[in-house]
């Protein structure tokens, strides 16, 4: 908590999101300080894409503020594409594109956004599959890879643009229960290398063991946040302690 | 490749072998049979030896086929101009057509009236308009050359439909595509070239070659402007020995040009089915 005071990457403010009469966000407050992670849990349809999605302004929001690293990226007149430049998002339907290859997936950004050289971006392209445990497959198209795999390469494609921060958004919640695992693993691995993290899981088990913070969403509110010992653990609003009760009935929490 | 099969295997995979010939067999007789059945039919009609002597004739087909072949060889030369005037004018209507915000309204509403004016407007009365009403304006570098203002009218009426095709195809493309593009940080232009244009185009390309198939026939319209090609030459040997038959030989010459298109066409279609398939 005392870090996150010295240094935060991500700051919203008061976030209120709305299609058409129906409020999905009703004034979220949500920090994330550097090198930390965030999950975000609730119910399905709860509102956890559309606050990534609005985080990564591909959503337009309707009231509030999002800082990154102290500026306001959601006011208009910010450059956004900028501001998209330094985050990072991985989607639940891995939104890989399918006419390029796995290597090609990954070099892209590097190589037309941050203009990498070519032959550089390739590399280090080839070396994020291998840290994601995909050698051999640098050549192959999207069609042709499992589910674990395919989310896979898109965790190397959200990390090929070195994000300030790495949204990720119920990244295991396509895949088949043997499939998950592999792809947690990564992530686990990504945030103990310092990454500054804001995801959204059902994993509740995943959630404990390296989040920071879990914040509970309810009705387009935070309902409950704090340290996962205690929200997952010990919750002290009665809706948190009957979504949970929800999760481990459905075998969740594990 | 050298699995020992099962009996079970080797019988079934017989069967099926058995199957197979047995199909072609019943293909192949009932396709004589319908063929025969209508060469009987037209040979047995009143009118047959007149239409045999007037449509058919052997010699008046032989003596036609070179300058019929001429001709085609200008047919064949304006499908190739027009058709990538047509691609590279339709991609571009299609692309225009899909711009957002209010800096590009009238761009917009230009595209999208063009559409409707060359999608609209019969392709032999583009024809007429644009080969004798052009070069009537007198204007300084305006062409002259029947086929090349026959060219023009072929790109400006075929890019209407094919810059449909291609947006089509660019709205068939799923928004989290785009989505994934922008927040690696693509500009509109960018996520365009890169991600959208290369799905939409695979996406589109039968029915891109369906329209290319019409195309090529419709090549021989330009004929009424004058412009010796394969209809032309064949309608100027018909009106000097009054015999219809140039025009069967230019007939099938189109046809089997068509042929060819056709399968690929077939082919690219059939590969894209597997592809959807697949994913
Ligand atoms: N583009 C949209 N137009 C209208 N309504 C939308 C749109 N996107 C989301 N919604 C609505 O917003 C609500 C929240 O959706 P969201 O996808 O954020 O939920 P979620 O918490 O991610 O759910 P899940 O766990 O199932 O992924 C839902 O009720 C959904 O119907
Ligand atoms: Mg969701």
């Amino acid at each position: 908590m005392k870090e996150q005071q010295a240094e935060l990457v991500l700051d919203v403010r008061g976030l209120v999101k709305r299609y058409g009469t129906t409020t999905v966000l009703d004034g979220i407050d949500i920090a994330v300080g550097a090198h930390q992670v965030v999950t975000v849990i609730g119910a399905s349809g709860s509102g956890k894409s559309t606050l990534l999605r609005c985080v990564d302004l591909l959503d337009e929001v309707d009231d509030g503020q999002i800082l990154l690293d102290g500026v306001d990226i959601s006011d208009p007149r910010a450059d956004a594409a900028a501001a998209q430049r330094r985050m990072a998002i991985v989607f639940q339907a891995f939104n890989l594109f399918p006419h390029m290859t796995a290597v090609d997936n990954i070099s892209l950004a590097p190589r037309v956004v941050h203009k990498v050289d070519p032959g550089e971006a390739h590399e280090k392209a080839l070396d994020l599959l291998h840290r994601v445990g995909l050698d051999g497959f640098a050549d192959a198209y999207p069609d042709r890879l499992s589910g674990g795999q395919q989310q896979r390469v898109a965790i190397a494609r959200a990390l090929a643009v070195r994000p300030r921060l790495l949204l990720l958004d119920e990244i295991t919640s396509a895949l088949d229960p043997e499939l998950v695992g592999e792809v947690l693993a990564i992530v686990k691995e990504v945030a103990r290398g310092g990454m500054t993290i804001l995801m959204a899981t059902h994993e509740m088990g995943f959630a404990k063991q390296v989040s920071d913070q879990v914040v509970f969403l309810d009705e387009g509110k935070v309902c409950e946040s704090g340290p996962p010992e205690r929200v997952l653990g010990d919750p002290t609003h009665p809706r948190t302690r009957q979504f949970l009760a929800r999760v481990i009935a459905a075998g969740w929490l594990t | 490749m050298t699995h020992a099969l099962s009996p079970l295997a080797r019988e079934r995979r017989a069967y099926r072998r058995s199957r197979a010939r047995r199909s072609t067999l019943v293909a192949l007789l009932s396709t004589v049979v319908v063929a025969a059945a209508i060469g009987v039919a037209v040979t047995q009609s009143p009118g047959w030896p007149r239409v045999q002597v007037t449509f058919l004739d052997p010699a008046s087909a032989w003596r036609s086929l070179p300058t019929v072949l001429e001709g085609l060889w200008l047919n064949v030369r304006v499908l190739v101009v027009a058709e990538l005037g047509i691609l590279v004018l339709g991609l571009l209507i299609a692309v225009l057509r899909t711009l957002r915000g209010p800096v590009f309204f009238p761009v917009r509403a230009l595209a999208t009236g063009y559409v409707d004016l060359f999608r609209g407007i019969p392709l032999l009365i583009a024809l007429y308009l644009i080969g004798f009403g052009l070069p009537a304006l007198r204007l300084q570098g305006i062409p002259t050359d029947t086929a090349v203002l026959g060219c023009v009218a072929l790109i400006l009426v075929y890019s209407a439909y094919v810059a449909e095709v291609f947006r089509a195809g660019i709205e068939s493309v799923h928004p989290s595509q785009r989505a994934a593009a922008r927040s690696l940080g693509l500009t509109h232009r960018q996520s365009m070239r890169l991600v959208v244009l290369p799905q939409a185009v695979r996406r589109v390309l039968p029915p891109l070659l369906n329209d290319f198939v019409a195309l090529q026939k419709d090549c021989g319209l330009i004929s009424v402007l004058g412009a010796v090609d394969a209809i032309r030459a064949a309608q100027i040997d018909a009106a000097r020995t009054f015999n219809f038959t140039p025009y069967v030989v230019a007939g099938l010459l189109f046809v089997l040009l068509a042929i060819p298109t056709g399968r690929i066409a077939d082919a690219v279609a059939a590969r894209a089915a597997r592809r959807q398939g697949a994913q």
